[in-house]
């Protein structure tokens, strides 16, 4: 069990600049997310803590011990892998005590600590077959008592969970959570799915080209994105981005216009939340629909407001379109109101 | 599943697979075939006449003890070409599999050697080590060793399968290397983690892996030894001194076009045909046992 500390980290492939200096603390036993698009450099960041890629700047710390310099193997992490990356020709016992084998750990020994992780994640009856003969959920599985047995004091995923179907995912990330939280390890687990990213996290980090848009819990950056990356990528259907003018009135969208909670003023881009518009006939936003997706529980309606700005709105229940010809009048709340800098794109006020 | 094409009627598929029935009836079966029938025949000292003598070429070639030293010769011979090929090759493959930067210049360099004809190999190598102007011969001369292969038998065997295993080297190397490249970063990876070093890994992780293609270079490696490497040892010892490097394919030759014995060597190609079919079995055997890990 252990701190990490990352200082001012950055990564340099020739003259690029793929890590663009990230700082973060990890307190111990928590559960770190980092989440971001493909090619954010996140996967990156994470083969940097364990030492698989090397650090070009900054300083990385486990447990207060600087190990920018060290081995893999003797930073005292343990990885899972997005393909598993089992040993095809070894049963699942000998993939799972293969790193207490090298640690020179006599048999006994091995084989009463393999015995206990598959216990805890319900492999006993599989410890004899090969990686091949093993479902999907179960090869995860065996990757995951792999790190589970050497007790290191860090774990790292790298989308441990992206080769499974759905249903499974579900499943898979629950599990995980479980049993991070009864090991008590501290984690970094990397993801493009921002629905692991909420459900999993203690705090996320929501990266994007190399650089950390913000760091927060899940629902920290759900209602207070710091920028608009951060904003756009984390919440479904994403947020509606509007570029507003703000004046002493209000902020103005061609004719609507809209309370000004910040009270900015000058070109501002706004974000609102489709799940945080209500129908109002009094409202001042005006979207036509054009079309609607009922899933049940919601529904989702994309159309266009007067500017000819995509517009979605999520209102709960069942809802027909059948505003062809009258606008839909919405409004919302001034504090789920979202302001940030058309320049710097972060958030203002 | 299994995916089989069916063709509606036979003169398609038949004309399909002709070219290669016809190749190999002409210099396969006949060839085969003759070499069978020849083997129940002895002939005369001028070559005029032959003599039916049913299956006492063989009963002679098993009680003749140059034969069965043949036997031993090939066995070592082939067992050291195939180990000399294989082992450097490896360790080739690994050094170059390691490599980021200039993987390809050794990867090509390394390849030439293969381009090399055996019996040019065999010229090559015994042009270094001849005993009165070869570079080799010359400094371990001046090291105080006195090397000899015209003489010395070992040194001849030595000589001969260094030649033999050269070549091979460049053809073994680009099976292990694209083997190398195959096996998964993230494997390698994961053990790295686990805290195994470098050759730990490579023992336990990628050797097993390589399991399949290290069995398939095994059985090529060793059918070369026993079938291609004739030019070699025909231009460096002629099967010499005193038979030392007479393998049992070289045999067949001395015996059947230098001592003019038709009949016996035609049976020892057919001793030589049943063991193909052999090795060829026991491959098949393994391989589909061995294939998946």
């Amino acid at each position: 069990m252990a701190t990490v500390e990352l200082d001012d980290i950055r990564k340099s492939f020739g003259p690029t600049e793929v890590i663009k200096g990230v700082s973060v603390d990890v307190a111990d036993g928590e559960f770190i997310v980092i989440v971001g698009p493909s090619g954010c450099g996140k996967s990156t960041l994470l083969r940097m803590v364990a030492g698989l890629e090397t650090i070009t700047e900054g300083e990385l710390r486990i447990g207060g011990t600087r190990v920018n310099a060290r081995e893999p193997m003797d930073r005292d992490i343990a990885m899972v892998f997005q393909n598993y990356a089992l040993y095809p020709h070894m049963s699942v016992a000998q993939n799972m005590g293969y790193g207490l084998r090298i640690k020179g750990l006599p048999k006994p020994e091995i084989a009463a600590k393999v015995q206990e992780a598959a216990e805890l994640l319900q492999l006993t009856d599989f410890l004899d077959r090969k990686p091949r003969q093993l479902s999907g959920g179960q090869r995860q599985r065996v990757a995951m008592g792999r790190a589970i047995v050497r007790e290191p004091s860090v774990f790292l995923f790298d989308e441990p969970l992206s080769n499974l179907d759905a249903k499974l995912r579900v499943q898979m990330r629950l599990e995980i959570r479980e049993l991070q939280a009864k090991l008590g390890i501290t984690s970094l687990y990397v993801t493009h799915d921002q629905v692991e990213a909420m459900t999993m996290a203690d705090r996320m980090i929501v990266m994007n080209e190399g650089r950390v848009e913000q760091i927060g819990t899940p629902l920290d950056v759900y209602e207070r994105p710091e920028s608009l990356f951060a904003a756009q990528f984390i919440g479904s259907p994403s947020m509606n981005i509007l570029a507003v003018e703000g004046r002493e009135d209000g902020l103005h969208l061609d004719a609507m216009i809209l309370p000004n909670p910040t009270g900015v003023s000058g070109p501002v881009m706004l974000g609102l939340r489709p799940e945080h518009l209500s129908p109002d006939p009094g409202g001042p936003i005006a979207m036509k629909v054009l079309l609607s997706e009922p899933l049940g529980a919601n529904t989702l309606l994309h159309g266009k407001l007067a500017g000819g700005q995509s517009f979605t709105a999520s209102l709960p229940g069942v809802h027909r379109a059948d505003h062809r010809d009258e606008p839909l009048r919405l409004s919302i709340l001034p504090e789920n109101m979202h302001v940030f800098d058309r320049d710097t794109e972060r958030r203002v006020g | 599943m299994e995916k089989r094409v069916t063709f509606k009627g036979w003169l398609l598929p038949l004309c399909l697979i002709a070219p290669q029935v016809f190749i190999s009836a002409v210099f396969f079966f006949y060839p085969a075939g003759q070499a069978v029938w020849q083997s129940l025949f002895i002939p005369d000292p001028f070559g005029l006449s032959s003599q039916f003598v049913g299956l006492e070429n063989f009963e002679y070639l098993l009680g003749d003890p140059y034969y069965r030293a043949s036997f031993v010769t090939t066995a070592i011979f082939s067992t050291l070409v195939t180990l000399a090929a294989m082992i450097p090759a490896l360790f080739l493959a690994v050094m170059a599999d390691r490599l980021v930067k200039s993987a390809r210049v050794y990867r090509t360099l390394l390849i030439w050697p293969y381009a090399v004809a055996p019996a040019v190999a065999g010229v090559l190598w015994l042009f270094m080590f001849n005993t009165r102007v070869g570079v080799i011969a010359w400094y371990l001369g001046q090291l105080g060793y006195d090397w000899n292969h015209v003489l010395n038998e070992g040194e001849a065997m030595g000589l001969v399968v260094v030649a033999s295993a050269w070549g091979r080297i460049s053809y073994n190397f680009l099976f292990f290397f694209a083997a190398l490249q195959a096996v998964p970063r993230s494997i390698i990876e994961a053990a790295a983690i686990d805290g195994a070093r470098f050759w730990r890994r490579f023992f336990t992780i990628v050797l097993p892996l390589l399991s399949p293609i290290t069995f398939f270079l095994l059985v090529v490696n060793i059918v070369y030894a026993f079938f291609e490497t004739f030019g070699v040892i025909h231009t460096i010892t002629s099967g010499g001194p005193q038979q030392a490097t007479t393998i049992l394919v070289y045999k067949v030759f001395s015996d059947g076009f230098v001592g003019q014995d038709l009949g016996s060597s035609a049976a020892q190609s057919v001793i030589l045909l049943l063991l193909v079919g052999l090795l060829t079995v026991l491959q098949f055997k393994y391989i589909e046992k061995r294939v998946h890990y």
